[in-house]
C-alpha cells in the first residue's frame, strides 16, 4: 500500500473553510439572516461561491471590519452590522459566525452580542442571535456546518415534556435530498423538524419580489422545541464527537441515533428502520416497490460496471455514502479522498463495505487534488465521483467524472442532484451506469447502438 | 421619498440624474450589515495578477481566500498555466499561535522546486496582517537562495477595498519593472496594461496593435509573462484599460522611466476604435493613422450589418448596469446606445468621484447613478424601472434571474470575449438571445403585467 508524501503546501484544496459551512446552516433556519464577523471580503467571495452552485441568491451580512477594527475591536461594527441587518431584513434570527480575522484580534462575540441585546433589543420582535466560532484555520466547511448547527440547538432549543415529534440532523446534502427526506418522513406518518433545511430557501421558485429572506427553512418554534422531541437521528459516520445530536441528548435527554447518511441499499435500510422503529409505522409501500425497482436495475444494468474502478473525493461523509453505493453495484472504489480530517473516515469506509466482497480501497484524509491527482495516475480509474473541483484532472486524464455533492459549478442543477435513499441511488445508478456506456460507445470503433 | 430599501447611511452613495446637482460620495467602506457587493484587498490583488502565467501565486493564509479564487476568472494563457492552479499555506491554528513564516518558507521552496516559475507572487491575507509574519523577509530570503524573484503582495483584506488590493498588486510588480533588458523594442511600441486575456481578448487586441504597425512588449496581465514585464519599461508608451487596476504601475513607470500613458477602453465600437486612433496619435505617425483607420472600416463593414438585426430587436429595450469598475460602465453605456437600448441605472464597486462625474454626462435624464450597491438596493431598482437586462457580475447574477430579468456577466469572472469588434458582436448576441428568450413570458414579473 502506498503511502501519500506529506506536503507543506496546498494545491486545489478538497475543501472549504468553515465560515461557509456556517452560513450554509444558518441559511437553513426559516426567517434567518448569516452574518460572518470580518472583513468584507469573506462574505462577499462565499456568496460568491454558494451561488456558482445553487444559483440562487444569497445574501450573507458583514461586520465589514477594516483596519482600526483590526487594532481596536470589532465590537462596534459588529453592533452596528447586526442594527443594520436588523432594520434592513427584519430577520427573525441572524446567525453570526466568527472568521480569522475576528478569532484572532479576540473579539468575545458572546459578549459584544450580549451587550448589544443589552443595548438595543429592548421590545418584543427582536431577532434572536445566535453565534458560533467558527475560526477559518481550524477544520473545514464541515466543522462550521456542524458546529453552527450546533450552536442553534445549543443556544435557542429548551427541554420540557416529551412529544412525537423526531428531529432529523441530516449533514450537509443536497436541496432535493432535503425535498426528499421531508417526504419521506410524512410517509412514515412522523412529525420531523429537520435541522438544517435550506431546500427552499436555496432552491426556490421564481420570483416578482428580491425576497428579503427567502422563505422556508426550518421554523424557530420547532428548534425551539427540539429538546423535547422522543428522538434524534443524525446522519453522518465522521461527526466530530460532539454535534447538535449529542447536545439535545446530554442538555435535554433527547435519546440519539447515528447513522450514516442514507446513500446506497444498505445505508438507506438502516435509515428506513430507524424510521420504521420511530414511527412504528412499517415502512410504506412506495419505498417498497422503489427498492425493488432499484434491485431490478442493478440486475440490468451490472454487467456494464462491474469491476470499473472509481476514485471518490469531496466530504468525508458524502464520500463513505457514495462509495457504500459504489461497492454494492460492483464498481471498486480505489480511493477514498477528502481534505476533511475527522480521524474516522478510514473506519467509516471500512465500516460500509463490510460484507461486500470489495477490496479495501486506498483512504486519504487531509489531501488536496494535487495529492488526488498523483495517486490517481498510479490507481488506473475509469470513473471519478465527486464534485465539480475534479474536472481539471478528469479532462487531463480523460476519466469521465460523476458529478455529487457540492461544489457543482460547471453545471447546472447541482441542488437538484439526489444522493440520498432508494431513489436517489436509482439515479446515481442510471447516472454512473450509463456514463460508463458512453464512453465505451463513444471510444468504440464500431458504436454498437443496441444494448 | 427615498424608498426603504435604502440604509440612510447610504443614501449620498446614490443619485437620480437630473434630481439635484450631482453629487456621488464614493471611495469609503463599506458598511456593516449592507451585504455589499464588494470583495476584499486581497480580492483586488488577485484579480490583477493572476493572469501572469509562468509564475507561481501563493496564498499565505487560513484556505478560504485562495479556494474562492482557483480559477474563477476567464483569464486565458497562450502557454503556461500555472495561474490556473490555488496555492495556499492553508494556515493551521499551530501556525496561528507560532506564526506562519517556517510554514511559507517551506511551501515556497516546496513549489518554487516542484514548478520551476519564473517568478513567485506572495499574497498576504488577512490573518497575516494579524499575526504579522514577516513576508518580505521570507520572500527575500527564498529569492536569493532560487534565483527568482518572490514577491510579496501586502494584500491583507481588512486593509480597505479592492482598490487598495490593485495598488498592492501594482507594488508587486513595480519591482519586476526595469530588471530586464531592453535591447531591440521599436520605438512604436506600447504595453498594454489592464486586459485580463478574458476569453483570450488580449491576442485579439495584440492583433489590432500589431496591425497598425506597433510593438507590445508587455501584457499586463493578461496571459502575462514575468520577463516582459522585467523589460516592459522599454516600451514607448503605456495604454491603460479600465480605471483603477493597473493605473498605479503607469503613474510609477511614468515617474521612473517617463513612459507617458493613456485611458483607454476596447469595449464598444466607439471606444475600440478610439484607442487605436490615440495610440497613433500618440505616436504621430500618419502611415499608422491610416492603417488604424483601415483596420477600423474594414471591421466595421463586416460589423454593422451584422449588428443591425439585433439592433432591430432590441430597440427601446431597459439595461442596468453594475460592475466592479466604473470606467467600463462608460463604455457599456455606449455599447447599449449603439443597439438602441437605455441604459436606466449604472453603478460600480470602486468608481472614483471623477468616473461618477462623468458618468452622470453621459447618461440620460433619470438614470439612478449608484456607488458601492447591495442586493436590496440592486433589485429595487431593477424593478422600479423595468429592466429587460442587467450587467455584472457573478454575484448580481441570481438577483437578475429571481426576478426574472435577463443577465449578461461583464467581470473577470466570464467566458465569453466581449472586447474589440468581434467582441461587440458577441455582446449584441448574448443580450439579443437572453433578453429575447421566451422565458421570460412565463417568469412571475411578466405574468403580472399581462394581468394589470
Ligand atoms: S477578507 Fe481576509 S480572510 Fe476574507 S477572503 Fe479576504 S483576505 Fe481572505
Amino acid at each position: 500500500m502506498s503511502k501519500m508524501p506529506n506536503y507543506i503546501s496546498t494545491t486545489n484544496a478538497c475543501k472549504l473553510c468553515k465560515p461557509l459551512g456556517a452560513s450554509l446552516a444558518f441559511r437553513g433556519i426559516e426567517g434567518a439572516v448569516p452574518f460572518l464577523h470580518g472583513s468584507q471580503g469573506c462574505a462577499t467571495y462565499m456568496r460568491r461561491y454558494i451561488i456558482s452552485h445553487f444559483n440562487e441568491p444569497i445574501d450573507i451580512a458583514s461586520s465589514s471590519l477594516g483596519e482600526k477594527h483590526a487594532i481596536y475591536g470589532g465590537s462596534a461594527n459588529l453592533k452596528l452590522g447586526l442594527k443594520n441587518v436588523t432594520a434592513k431584513y427584519s430577520p427573525e434570527l441572524i446567525g453570526v459566525a466568527t472568521t480569522c480575522l475576528t478569532e484572532t484580534i479576540g473579539d468575545d462575540v458572546q459578549m459584544i452580542i450580549q451587550e448589544y441585546r443589552d443595548e438595543f433589543q429592548s421590545g418584543a420582535g427582536e431577532p434572536l442571535i445566535v453565534s458560533v466560532s467558527t475560526p477559518s484555520y481550524s477544520g473545514s466547511h464541515m466543522e462550521g456546518f456542524h458546529a453552527a448547527t450546533k450552536a442553534v440547538v445549543e443556544q435557542l432549543s429548551s427541554g420540557g415534556e416529551r412529544n412525537t415529534t423526531i428531529n432529523i440532523l441530516p449533514g450537509f446534502i443536497s436541496a432535493a435530498d432535503l425535498r426528499y427526506l421531508k417526504e419521506l418522513v410524512s410517509d412514515f406518518d412522523l412529525s420531523a423538524t429537520i435541522l438544517p433545511d435550506y431546500s427552499e430557501t436555496l432552491d426556490g421558485e421564481a420570483l416578482n419580489e428580491y425576497p428579503l429572506i427567502p422563505k422556508g427553512g426550518t421554523p424557530l418554534s420547532a428548534i425551539t422545541r427540539m429538546g423535547c422531541s422522543k428522538k434524534t437521528l443524525e446522519c453522518g459516520r465522521t461527526l466530530p464527537d460532539s454535534t447538535a445530536g449529542t447536545s439535545l441528548k446530554v442538555n435535554h435527554q433527547v435519546p440519539l441515533t447515528r447513522l450514516g447518511l442514507p446513500i446506497g441499499i444498505r445505508e438507506t435500510d438502516t435509515f428506513m428502520s430507524a424510521l420504521a422503529e420511530v414511527s412504528g409505522n412499517p415502512v410504506p409501500e412506495k419505498y417498497a416497490t422503489a427498492r425493488g425497482r432499484l434491485v431490478d436495475a442493478l440486475v440490468d444494468g451490472h454487467k456494464y460496471i462491474f469491476g470499473k474502478r472509481a476514485i471518490v473525493y469531496g466530504e468525508e461523509d458524502m464520500v463513505v455514502g457514495i462509495t457504500a453505493l459504489l461497492a454494492e453495484i460492483g464498481v471498486h472504489p480505489v480511493l477514498c479522498a477528502s481534505g476533511g480530517k475527522s480521524g474516522k473516515f478510514k473506519n467509516s469506509i471500512e465500516a460500509v463495505l463490510e460484507g461486500l466482497n470489495c477490496e479495501l480501497p486506498e483512504v486519504h484524509e487531509n489531501v488536496d487534488f494535487f495529492d488526488i491527482e498523483e495517486r490517481a495516475t498510479e490507481l488506473k480509474a475509469d470513473m471519478l465521483v465527486g464534485h465539480s473541483k475534479g474536472y481539471t484532472f478528469s479532462r487531463k486524464a480523460n476519466i469521465p467524472l460523476i458529478r455529487v455533492g457540492f461544489p457543482i459549478h460547471d453545471r447546472v442543477g447541482g441542488q437538484r442532484l439526489l444522493h440520498i435513499g432508494y431513489h436517489g441511488a436509482q439515479q446515481l445508478f442510471d447516472t454512473i451506469t450509463n456514463t460508463m456506456i458512453a464512453k465505451k460507445q463513444d471510444d468504440s470503433d464500431v458504436g454498437y447502438s443496441y444494448m | 421619498m427615498e424608498p426603504l430599501h435604502i440604509l440612510k447611511e447610504r443614501k449620498a452613495q446614490i443619485h437620480r440624474k437630473g434630481d439635484a446637482p450631482f453629487a456621488l460620495e464614493c471611495n469609503k467602506d463599506s458598511l456593516a450589515g449592507a451585504v455589499s457587493q464588494r470583495a476584499c484587498v486581497f480580492c483586488g490583488s488577485r484579480v490583477v495578477l493572476y493572469p501572469i502565467a509562468d509564475a507561481v501565486h501563493l496564498v499565505h493564509g487560513p484556505i478560504g481566500c485562495a479556494v474562492y479564487t482557483w480559477d474563477i476568472r476567464g483569464a486565458l494563457s497562450s502557454g503556461p498555466e500555472l495561474h490556473r492552479l490555488s496555492f495556499s499555506t492553508d494556515l493551521q491554528e499551530m501556525d496561528v499561535i507560532f506564526g506562519g513564516e517556517p510554514k511559507l518558507y517551506k511551501a515556497l521552496i516546496e513549489l518554487i522546486d516542484r514548478h520551476q516559475p519564473k517568478a513567485a507572487f506572495v499574497y498576504s491575507t488577512c490573518i497575516v496582517g494579524l499575526i504579522g509574519d514577516d513576508l518580505q523577509a521570507v520572500c527575500k530570503r527564498v529569492e536569493k537562495e532560487k534565483g527568482i524573484p518572490v514577491l510579496p503582495v501586502m494584500s491583507e483584506g481588512f486593509k480597505g477595498n479592492k482598490r487598495a488590493g490593485y495598488k498592492a498588486a501594482c507594488n508587486a510588480m513595480e519591482k519586476l519593472v526595469g530588471t530586464g533588458d531592453t535591447s531591440g523594442i521599436s520605438k512604436h511600441s506600447i504595453n498594454i496594461l489592464g486586459d485580463f486575456n478574458l476569453a483570450g481578448e488580449i491576442w485579439l487586441i495584440r492583433d489590432y496593435y500589431q496591425r497598425i504597425g506597433i510593438e507590445v512588449v508587455a501584457n499586463i496581465t493578461g496571459d502575462g509573462r514575468i520577463d516582459d514585464i522585467k523589460r516592459s519599461h522599454g516600451a514607448s508608451l503605456n495604454v491603460v484599460q479600465c480605471s483603477g487596476a493597473t493605473m498605479d504601475l503607469a503613474n510609477m513607470m511614468e515617474e521612473r522611466f517617463n513612459i507617458p500613458n493613456i485611458r483607454v477602453s476596447y469595449f464598444g465600437v466607439e471606444d475600440m476604435a478610439e484607442s487605436l486612433y490615440e495610440v497613433a496619435r500618440y505616436f504621430n505617425d500618419a502611415e499608422m493613422m491610416e492603417k488604424a483607420r483601415i483596420l477600423v472600416r474594414d471591421e466595421l463593414e463586416t460589423l454593422l450589418p451584422e449588428l443591425q438585426q439585433y439592433k432591430a430587436a432590441l430597440t427601446g429595450k431597459r439595461a442596468a448596469i453594475y460592475v466592479g469598475g466604473a470606467f467600463k460602465a462608460f463604455s457599456l453605456v455606449k455599447a447599449f446606445r449603439l443597439l438602441g437600448m437605455d441604459v436606466v441605472m449604472v453603478g460600480s464597486q470602486t468608481g472614483t468621484a471623477e468616473d461618477y462625474e462623468e458618468l452622470q454626462e453621459i447618461t440620460d435624464e433619470g438614470t439612478i447613478i449608484i456607488d458601492d450597491a447591495n442586493p436590496l438596493e440592486l433589485s429595487a431598482f431593477i424593478r422600479e424601472k423595468d429592466v429587460d437586462i442587467f450587467v455584472g457580475g457573478v454575484k448580481e447574477r441570481p438577483i437578475a434571474y429571481k426576478l426574472g430579468v435577463a443577465f449578461c456577466d461583464h467581470n473577470h469572472e466570464r467566458k465569453e470575449l466581449l472586447a474589440g469588434f468581434s467582441g461587440m458582436l458577441n455582446f449584441a448576441k448574448e443580450v439579443y438571445s437572453s433578453v429575447m428568450s421566451p422565458v421570460w413570458q412565463f417568469v412571475p414579473r411578466r405574468a403580472e403585467e399581462e394581468i394589470s
